[in-house]
């Protein structure tokens, strides 16, 4: 079995420069690209909730607005808040695999086969 | 009168001998598995992160049964039930919040961290003090929730075994205790993990099984399920389709729903027994994937129990829900017996217990892994490193438990006529008020300190209890802990609305009067964090 539980396996030889490799442009683009995702979908998945929210607290009549049959604004609005949060988590997954997972990957490899050495 | 009619043949039909022996079954079949896990469970890697083993789908699943608690699966159907669509404004708070655990944390956290939230704080600050921190907001949020759990037991005993007696209820209370305590003990999260995943199974086929009757019954029409539910007498009528027959009363109470809403979105990634779940896997890649299981798992469940909800509205009726034994709680199980008879009641019946103990047992291990990891290792020992101190600490971890699970055993049982449900809020309230922001501070802001870091966890754990004591939740009310007694001066029960903006400003406002700043520390974790150089691997048996 191997030790992993003393973090021995990064600090087996002398420690990468961390500083450098955070300065570096491949982690500078990756750190870039995380950010750009992932800040701005937070914002708007948490103002469409908050907007659900307010919604439901102050619009009762509003919600009740009936569309089909006994189906009405509020049970759709908040259908549509699955409906957002299941394609943001496949969005996510398709970006992360794309654009943020290749690239990491590689900055994984260079820090872990320079200890190597 | 005809209510009360069906409702004492409703409570004859409860079959105590059936519903042990399901339940009794569960627990056989799980103890078995725990016992063959626990083989494999030698070093803390294993006790506390089952040697990282699991799979992405598997912790998903792992991650419902540790999220759907009896709360959400019995409360939720019954608010939807009796209150109409308020219980529906749970569950969507419930699973958006999961984005923000998929978003920002679950990943980075994996990357960085061993065992617990500590871990991560620790990272680039002052050992002590943070670890210290950091064990006290998880066991406090622990200690919450599994409080609120045990109390949610003595009803379910009352409701589902039919057994009256105080001594009765008191005897399950504490069975259900010393099993969890075997689980976690013999099992440790590797146990644990499959006893939540066994559960998560047999709770998400159960309801789709009832939703699809319940469909079945009506063609395939949701509509008509609404209609029947609106038509029913002594229900809400028409208001059940729209918000606010239970937080539209007045603004209080509408500012209310507003912080709960917000604490529900931002308490989720917060709470220590869902962060410790991202550790069991071997890579972030895997962290990821588990809550995309986890989201589609848990999204498809609430979509069940809005079905369930009305269907339990239309089917049994809230005259008769609100007048059984366990009130609100008993609508699914009074829909399972509606549908399917004794049996079917009796399954869901054994669901709902093995969901209480599936939960306690999470919330027990990841409660002495704080102390025991954080508190005991690292601010008692000192952080003394080597086989023996890790072998020490795991036995802190196991003693550490039965403490934990006995405390929860008194509090059930003292717990029981309380009302409690407010502990889950609470819960909720501390986890996004204490734990999130550190976390997301930690993880994004270059600048953050100790001095910060304490200040958020210490301030927010501080704002959000005492707001709750003098809130209408403790005093003051016709449903207060305390009646008789109004030093009310909060008016919201729920207090994320002011403790949550107040905790980000007390760990930004901490952060800068204070100068320390490890650059070195903070390059490590962050290259760390988005790489996952140098992360825990999975262990090899």
């Amino acid at each position: 079995m191997t030790d992993t539980e003393n973090g021995r396996a990064v600090g087996q030889g002398p420690d990468p420069d961390w500083e450098a490799v955070q300065a570096g442009p491949e982690f500078q683009e990756l750190r870039r690209r995380l950010r750009v995702f992932v800040f701005p979908m937070t914002a708007f998945f948490l103002a469409w909730y908050l907007l659900y929210v307010l919604v439901a607290d102050y619009a009762h009549d509003f919600m009740a607005t009936p569309l089909v049959g006994n189906i009405n604004v509020g049970i759709v609005f908040g259908l549509l808040q699955f409906v957002s949060t299941f394609v943001i988590t496949g969005l996510y997954v398709r970006y992360a695999g794309s654009r943020l997972d290749p690239l990491a990957d590689k900055i994984r490899g260079d820090i872990e086969g320079e200890e190597g050495k | 009168m005809s209510g009360t009619l069906h409702l004492a043949q409703g409570l004859d039909a409860i079959n105590p001998v059936l519903n042990f022996s399901i339940f009794g079954a569960f627990v056989l079949i799980t103890l078995v598995i725990v016992f063959r896990a626990s083989r494999n469970t030698k070093t803390a890697a294993d006790y506390y992160a089952a040697g990282r083993s699991f799979s992405g789908p598997q912790n998903g699943m792992a991650i419902a049964g540790d999220y759907l608690s009896a709360a959400s699966f019995l409360g939720i159907v019954g608010a939807i039930a009796l209150n109409g669509y308020d219980g529906f404004l749970y569950s969507i708070g419930f699973l958006v919040a999961w984005l923000v655990a998929l978003l920002l944390v679950a990943e980075l956290m994996r990357n960085t961290a061993k065992f617990t939230m500590g871990d991560v704080l620790a990272f680039r600050m002052r050992q002590r003090p943070i670890r210290a921190a950091a064990a006290v907001s998880t066991l406090a949020v622990s200690f919450f929730y599994l409080l609120a759990q045990m109390a949610g037991g003595g009803a379910l005993v009352n409701l589902l075994l039919g057994i009256r007696s105080e001594v009765g209820q008191n005897v399950i209370i504490a069975t259900v205790g010393v099993v969890m305590i075997i689980y976690v003990l013999i099992g440790g999260m590797r146990g644990t993990t499959w006893v939540q995943i066994i559960k998560a199974g047999l709770l998400i086929a159960g309801a789709a099984a009832m939703t699809v009757w319940v469909l079945a019954l009506y063609g395939f029409d949701f509509s008509g399920v609404l209609a029947d539910a609106v038509a029913q007498e002594g229900g809400k009528g028409e208001a059940l389709l729209s918000p606010g027959a239970q937080y539209g009363i007045n603004e209080v109470s509408k500012l209310n729903f507003l912080s709960l809403g917000i604490a529900l979105v931002l308490g989720t990634a917060g709470l220590p027994h869902v962060l410790m779940r991202f550790y069991t896997v071997p890579t972030a890649k895997d962290a990821r994937r588990s809550v995309v299981w986890a989201i589609s798992l848990i999204g498809l469940f609430y979509l069940f129990t809005l079905v369930l909800g009305y269907g339990a509205g239309a089917l049994v009726g809230p005259e008769e829900i609100a007048n059984a034994p366990g009130g609100v709680n008993s609508a699914a199980p009074l829909l399972a017996l509606a549908l399917g008879g004794p049996v079917l009641l009796g399954f869901i019946a054994a669901v709902a217990f093995a969901t209480i103990l599936a939960v306690v047992a999470g919330l027990t291990i990841t409660a002495s892994a704080s102390f025991a990891h954080d508190v005991y290792t690292s601010v008692i020992k000192k952080g003394q490193s080597g086989d023996d101190s890790a072998r020490s600490e795991v036995r802190v971890a196991r003693i550490t438990a039965v403490v934990i699970g006995a405390a929860a055993v008194l509090g059930g049982i003292f717990a029981k006529e309380q009302n409690v449900a407010f502990l889950v809020a609470l819960a909720f309230a501390v986890a996004a008020s204490a734990n999130l922001p550190t976390i997301l501070y930690t993880l994004f802001w270059k600048r953050f300190n100790t001095q910060g870091a304490l200040w958020s966890i210490y301030g927010g754990l501080v704002v959000t209890i005492t707001l709750i004591v003098f809130s209408p939740a403790v005093s003051g009310s016709e449903t207060s802990m305390i009646k008789g007694m109004d030093f009310a001066w909060f008016p919201l029960s729920n207090p994320g609305l002011v403790s949550i903006p107040l905790a980000f400003f007390l760990g930004w406002l901490g952060t800068v009067l204070s100068k320390e700043h490890n650059a070195k520390k903070q390059a490590e974790m962050e290259v760390r964090s988005l790489t996952g150089a140098g992360a825990e691997k999975a262990a090899s048996h």
